[in-house]
C-alpha cells in the first residue's frame, strides 16, 4: 500500500484565556491510499480536530502534515485552498447544503472552482448523483429532502470533484439505523469500487464497524481497536 | 450555475426582505431622479447665459422700472456690443389660468442680443416689420395649439389700453425655436412700441435692459460704466453678467441646491444605514455556509468578491428601477409643465451621477461584509454553530 498521509510528530494546542489546552501531543500517524479509517474516541479527545488538520482547514501547534509529498501545514492560505478543492471531498454531520439550490446545484458548487465547461460539470453531476443513487431529486432543494437524501447529496459533492480521500465527520450522527446503514453502505462502496481512501469520525460503534481500520483515539494516543 | 447565480439566489433567499431592501433603494434614486432632473431644467438658465451677456435692471429690484432714456444712453458706452430692452407683460390666453409669459421688447435688437432665438429669415423680418406681431416659442405654440397666420387675443392682468380694454390682439408672425434643445422656447415677445403707444399708463419706461458686450473680458469695466452713468439718479441701476442674475433669480425661491442636497443626502445616508445593517445581518445568517464553501476550496477573494457583488447587485436593481420609474415620471411631466419647465426631461449627467452613486452605495454597504466574510475563520465558524 502507498502511504497518503504521513503525520509526524503532530501538536495541537488551543489557547482559552490564560491556559493551555492541549488537545494531542506528538501523534504519529499513517494513512494509505484506499484506507477506510473510522477513529471513534471521547468528545474532546481531538476526532474533529484531526479531521481538520487532514483536511487542511486548521493547522498544527507543530509536527508535519504531509500529503503526497506536499506539506499541507505549510501551505498558504490560498494555495490550501487551491488544495482542499483538488484532493479532499468533505462529508458533514448536518450536510452543510446551501438552502437556496437544487441537489444537482449543491453538487455542481465544487466544480465552480474548475475549468470544466457547463456540460462536462451537468455530466459530471449526474454521474455523482447516480453513484449515491439520488439523481431522481436532482431539482430538489434540500427542503425536499429526507435527512438521509440530503447526506447522499453531501456524499455526491464530496465526490465530485474525484479527491482522493473523503474527510467524513459523524456522517450518519443525525440519521436513524436504516438510513445510517444506507449511508455507511455508500461510502463503503465508494472506498471499495473507486478507491476513495476515507477517514470518518463517530461515535458509533456499528458505524465504525464498516471501515476497514478501526482507531480510538484516547488521551492524545492511537489505539487500533479492529480490522476489518 | 455561475457565481452569479450563486449571487443572486443569496441575494433573494428571503424574497420579502430583498422585495424591501430593493424598495427602499428604489425610493431613494426615485427622489433623486426626479429631483435631479427638476434642478437640472430649474436651473438651465445658468448654464445658457451668455458669457458677454449683461443684465442692468434697477437698484432698488428688478420689478422696478427705469426711464426709456437709459437705452440710448447704455449703446454710447465703449465695449457695448449691442443693447436692447424689455418690460414685462405677463399675460393669459383667454382664460387666467392659460399663462403666457409675455415681454415687451424692442424686435431688431432683442433677435441681436439673443442670436439663440432662430426662425426662418421670412419670419425674422416679419416680426421686426409687423408692429402687432407676436414672436412665439415653439413650446408656446405646441402647448396652445397655435400656428402662424393665427390672430390671438393676450390678456394683461397689469396692463390696460388707452381705451380701458385689457384685451391686447396680436398676430403670430413668426414662430422661434432654440438654438439648442435645452434653450426655452415657452415665452413669447412683442413690439415695445405697440406696447408704449397703446398702454394707459406707465409710458416710456422700460422694466430692464439686456447688453451684449465685445468680449467677456470687458465685463467688469462695461458694469462699473453703465451704473456709474445712473449714479445718484432716481433710477440708479445694477448691472451683473446674465448668468448672475440668472442665478440670483433662481435664489430668491430658496436655495434649491441645498434644499435638494439636504433631501437627497436625508434619502442616502438612510437607505446607507438600513442596506449596511441588513447586509451584515444577512451574512452573518450565512456563516455556517461561507464556511462551507471556504471548506470546499472557494479562495477567500473570491467570496470577498462575491458578498460585494451581492450589495451591488441589490443596489443596482433597486437604482434603476428607482431610476426608470423617475425617467417616466418626468418624461409624464414634460408634456403637462411645458410652459413653465420647457425641455424637461432626464438628464444623462443625472443618470451618470445615478450610477456613479448605486456603484457607491453597493460597494460601501458590501464592503464591511464581505470582508468578515473574507476574514471568516473555517473552525471559528463551525465550532460558533
Amino acid at each position: 500500500m502507498t502511504a497518503l498521509y504521513t503525520l509526524t510528530d503532530l501538536s495541537k494546542r488551543y489557547t482559552r484565556g490564560k491556559e493551555s489546552i492541549t488537545i494531542f501531543e506528538q501523534l504519529d500517524m499513517t494513512i494509505d491510499q484506499g484506507d477506510f479509517i473510522s477513529i471513534m474516541g471521547p468528545s474532546g479527545s481531538g476526532k474533529t480536530t484531526l479531521l481538520n488538520l487532514l483536511g487542511g482547514i486548521d493547522r498544527p501547534s507543530s509536527g508535519a502534515v504531509d500529503c503526497e509529498g506536499t506539506r499541507v501545514d505549510k501551505l498558504s492560505e490560498g494555495k490550501l485552498a487551491k488544495w482542499r478543492s483538488k484532493h479532499v471531498g468533505f462529508i458533514f454531520q448536518f450536510y452543510n447544503l446551501m438552502p437556496t439550490l437544487s441537489a444537482a446545484q449543491n453538487v455542481e458548487l465544487p466544480l465552480l472552482l474548475t475549468n470544466l465547461s457547463g456540460k462536462e460539470r451537468k455530466r459530471r453531476v449526474e454521474t455523482a448523483l447516480d453513484i449515491v443513487g439520488i439523481l431522481d431529486r436532482k431539482g430538489h432543494r434540500p427542503a425536499q429532502l429526507s435527512g438521509g437524501q440530503q447526506q447522499r447529496v453531501g456524499i455526491a459533492r464530496a465526490i465530485v470533484a474525484d479527491p482522493k480521500v473523503l474527510l467524513c465527520d459523524e456522517p450518519t450522527g443525525d440519521l436513524d439505523r436504516n438510513t445510517a446503514d444506507e449511508v455507511l453502505e455508500t461510502l463503503q462502496l465508494l472506498n471499495r469500487e473507486l478507491n476513495k481512501t476515507i477517514v470518518m469520525v463517530t461515535h458509533d460503534p456499528a458505524a465504525a464497524g464498516y471501515a476497514s481500520r478501526q482507531l480510538n483515539l484516547d488521551k492524545g494516543r492511537f489505539v487500533e481497536t479492529g480490522a476489518a | 450555475m455561475n457565481d452569479l447565480t450563486l449571487i443572486r439566489k443569496n441575494l433573494f433567499r428571503k424574497k420579502l426582505r430583498a422585495i424591501l431592501l430593493t424598495f427602499s433603494i428604489m425610493i431613494a434614486f426615485l427622489i433623486f431622479g426626479a429631483l435631479g432632473a427638476f434642478y437640472n431644467v430649474w436651473t438651465a438658465g445658468v448654464d445658457l447665459a451668455a458669457a458677454n451677456r449683461l443684465i442692468t435692471v434697477n437698484r432698488i429690484n428688478f420689478t422696478q422700472d427705469m426711464p426709456i432714456a437709459y437705452y440710448s444712453r447704455v449703446q454710447s458706452v465703449q465695449g457695448v456690443e449691442n443693447v436692447s430692452h424689455a418690460n414685462w407683460f405677463g399675460g393669459y390666453y383667454q382664460d387666467p389660468r392659460n399663462f403666457v409669459q409675455t415681454f415687451a421688447v424692442e424686435p431688431e435688437t432683442w433677435l441681436s442680443v439673443y442670436p439663440e432665438m432662430v426662425m426662418p429669415d421670412d419670419q425674422r423680418a416679419a416680426f421686426i416689420t409687423d408692429r402687432t406681431c407676436l414672436l412665439v416659442g415653439a413650446d408656446l405654440a405646441a402647448q396652445f395649439e397655435w400656428s402662424l397666420g393665427d390672430r390671438i387675443p393676450l390678456n394683461s392682468n397689469i396692463w390696460q389700453q388707452n381705451d380701458g380694454s385689457s384685451d391686447w390682439d396680436f398676430n403670430i408672425c413668426a414662430i422661434f425655436d432654440g438654438a439648442e434643445e435645452t434653450a426655452p422656447s415657452n415665452y413669447a415677445v412683442f413690439h415695445y412700441e405697440y406696447y408704449n403707444e397703446s398702454v394707459a399708463f406707465n409710458r416710456d419706461r422700460i422694466g430692464w435692459m439686456v447688453v451684449t458686450t465685445t468680449g467677456s473680458d470687458i465685463n467688469d469695466a462695461v458694469i462699473r460704466e453703465v451704473d456709474a452713468l445712473f449714479a445718484n439718479s432716481s433710477a440708479e441701476t445694477e448691472t451683473t453678467t446674465e448668468a448672475a442674475f440668472n442665478k440670483a433669480f433662481l435664489e430668491q425661491v430658496g436655495n434649491i441646491a441645498m434644499i435638494l442636497l439636504s433631501v437627497i443626502g436625508a434619502a442616502f445616508a438612510t437607505i446607507l444605514m438600513i442596506v449596511g445593517t441588513t447586509m451584515i445581518m444577512a451574512i452573518n445568517e450565512r456563516t455556517k455556509e461561507i464556511a462551507v464553501m471556504k471548506t470546499l476550496g472557494f479562495p477567500s477573494p473570491r467570496i470577498f468578491r462575491m458578498v460585494l457583488a451581492e450589495s451591488v447587485l441589490l443596489s443596482f436593481v433597486g437604482g434603476l428601477v428607482g431610476l426608470g420609474l423617475a425617467t417616466l415620471i418626468v418624461n409624464g411631466a414634460a408634456g403637462a409643465l411645458a410652459g413653465f419647465l420647457p425641455g424637461l426631461s432626464m438628464p444623462m449627467d443625472v443618470v451618470g451621477i445615478a450610477l456613479g452613486l448605486m456603484l457607491a452605495l453597493g460597494l460601501i454597504t458590501g464592503v464591511g461584509p464581505a470582508l468578515a466574510a473574507q476574514r471568516l475563520s473555517i473552525i471559528d465558524a463551525f465550532n460558533k454553530h
